[in-house]
């Protein structure tokens, strides 16, 4: 399945986030890499050295946007500014699709730089959807939105996570950009079974996939990416990757990052399951 | 509860200030106490209370903030000491939250806010001033445009009383009263001579000597252009007169005009003058400082 409508019919590997510490390390031994995932943000920017680089990665590797700070959940309406800086990097970097988060993070025009939980409403998957089909027609590209790990749940929710999720992307007619170690994190903060929320997404809108390390405290769950992937989180993206099939994979490695092969590394350790999914659709 | 009234709540608590000891405040800024807040839009789990989950979101937000802007005032930082830089991220974040996607700009407002409270620069404000508005500087020059620079041929035949002559949009002007150049340089242990002075194991005894002896330099006239090379920040530090031409360029004055003012009281002997101007704009040609005026 991999290659679908909301990847831009593409069948994209294992790739991982682009990174300024190993910007040396790429640009000089020039890795074999499938692709590299870039955080829109860090160069929607007017000139310089990260669109200097960005140009200088792009004649070499594909590249697919990904955004923190879109807000698809948030009650305000779309910075124009925002979109329009978007959309001249859409056409620079000739992304497949584009991604944000399913969350809210600014309010009356003040931004948190979080990536903030939803409440799971009718209203709320409403002005969601909304606001996804809104971006997608000004980027003219598909735009997918991913779950996030969260530490709070609302009393006005009507449904679970997994409900509100396939409630927006159904309205907004939109991919899904699955993150199995953001499941896991919510899992273990809201006790809820993560195999259950895998085994409800449609599998048919999955563009692509994270997967990633966390910091375990003692009350709970923090979405750190800043360790290796757990065993439980990898067993949970085998099991996504039997019902969706071969999707894009990126490893997200934010902090304390080690060295590029490190991180390269640890993301090839998908292939292993990627494998056995095509060996399983083959038989 | 409606999405935006949700949210403006969260918001609101989420921005409140932590406690000395970074932890949320027991009283909300409404004077309501924040336990009930908490626990009127969320709900609790068997381990956590719904003030220690909105707890978790309260303290992400401020650690965030406060590590964007210490990362992008070191200078600042350095100038004042680490508690009064930490007071001041406080105050300043608390009065100009961000209002941009993204964080870079999250320091825009901070030179207009200091000039404003004073007393958060204390016996340094003139000097903090001044590194506020080059550390401000750095990131603007780091990633503001650039557009084709201007090519020799372009000024041929050129009237000078007609001709204006654009900046890059990169290319900042700083008119500062201390060195804040060298001592930023000497923060970030980009000197030479000052590798020391940026690592852990230089003594903070002799950083902070370093900064109280630039802080007790007379003010005098420091004129700066802040610029690119090869998409690397360089300070460069002009002559008065260099500066009056490229403020007027910037101004959109015509080359005339700008020369004109640049001599102006000046005391370049006056048959220095042309020899002086011919050398400076074959220095900033050659930096690919100019390009032709839409105007
Ligand atoms: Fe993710």
């Amino acid at each position: 399945m991999p290659a679908n409508r909301f990847n831009n019919f593409t069948d994209y590997g294992i790739g991982i986030g682009l990174r300024a510490t190993h910007y040396d390390h790429i640009l000089t031994r020039k890795p074999v890499v499938d692709w590299f995932e870039i955080i829109s943000e860090n160069f929607m920017v007017d000139g310089g050295r990260p669109l200097e680089i960005l140009d200088r990665i792009l004649e070499q590797y594909r590249v697919v946007q990904h955004g923190v700070s879109m807000y698809f959940g948030s009650a305000d309406k779309i910075d124009r500014e925002h979109l329009r800086r978007l959309k001249t990097l859409v056409k620079r970097t000739k992304t497949p699709w584009v991604s944000d988060h399913l969350c809210w993070g600014s309010v009356d025009g003040r931004y948190t730089h979080d990536l903030l939980p939803m409440p799971y409403t009718f209203e709320a998957a409403k002005v969601t959807a909304q606001k996804v089909r809104e971006v997608r027609d000004f980027l003219e590209v598909p735009v997918v939105v991913e779950n996030v790990s969260s530490y709070a749940e609302f009393h006005v929710s009507e449904m679970t996570e997994w409900e509100f999720l396939n409630e927006v992307v159904e309205r907004a007619d939109c991919g899904i950009l699955l993150d199995v170690n953001n499941i896991y994190v919510s899992s273990q903060n809201h006790s809820f079974d993560p195999q259950r929320y895998v085994d409800s997404i449609p599998a048919e809108r999955v563009a692509q996939m994270h997967i990633a390390g966390h910091s375990k405290y003692r009350k709970y769950i923090l979405d750190t990416h800043d360790h290796p992937v757990i065993d439980p989180v990898w067993k949970l993206y085998d099991r996504a990757i039997q019902r969706i099939g071969h999707t894009a994979t990126l490893l997200e490695w934010d902090d304390s990052i080690p060295s590029f092969n490190e991180v390269h590394d640890e993301a090839l350790k998908a292939n292993k399951f990627l494998a056995s999914s095509a060996l399983a659709t083959a038989v | 509860m409606k999405l935006l009234a949700l949210q403006r709540r969260m918001a609101q608590a989420v921005m409140t200030p932590l406690t000395p000891s970074e932890r949320m405040r027991n009283v909300s800024p409404r004077g309501r106490s924040m336990r009930a807040e908490a626990a009127s839009f969320i709900k609790p789990n068997d381990r956590l209370t719904s003030f220690e989950r909105l707890e978790i979101y309260n303290r992400q937000y401020w650690f965030r903030i406060f590590s964007a802007l210490a990362e992008d005032f070191p200078g600042l930082r350095a100038v004042l000491g680490d508690r009064s830089f930490d007071a001041l991220s406080k105050a300043y974040l608390c009065d100009c939250p961000s209002t941009s996607f993204t964080l870079r700009n999250l320091g825009g407002k901070l030179e207009g806010w200091l000039r404003k409270h004073p007393r958060y620069g204390g016996t340094r404000q003139k000097l903090a001033i001044d590194m506020v508005r080059l550390e401000w500087a750095d990131i603007e020059a780091f990633d503001g445009a650039s557009v084709p620079a201007l090519k020799t041929e372009d000024l041929a035949g050129a009237n000078p009383a007609t001709l204006r002559l654009r900046l890059q949009p990169y290319v900042q002007l700083l008119d500062l009263r201390y060195p804040v150049d060298d001592l930023l340089l000497a923060v970030k242990g980009k000197n030479k001579d000052d590798e020391d002075f940026a690592s852990n194991a230089f003594n903070e005894k002799h950083r902070r000597k370093r900064v109280a002896a630039v802080a007790r330099l007379k003010p005098a006239d420091i004129f700066l252009v802040v610029h690119r090379v090869d998409t690397w920040v360089y300070f460069r530090r002009v002559e008065r007169e260099e500066f009056t031409i490229l403020s007027a360029l910037r101004a959109g004055k015509t080359l005339g005009r700008s020369i004109d003012a640049a001599f102006r009281g000046s005391s370049i002997p006056v048959e220095e003058r042309a020899q002086n101007v011919a050398q400076w704009f074959h220095n900033w040609a050659a930096l690919g400082w100019f390009c032709l005026s839409e105007k």
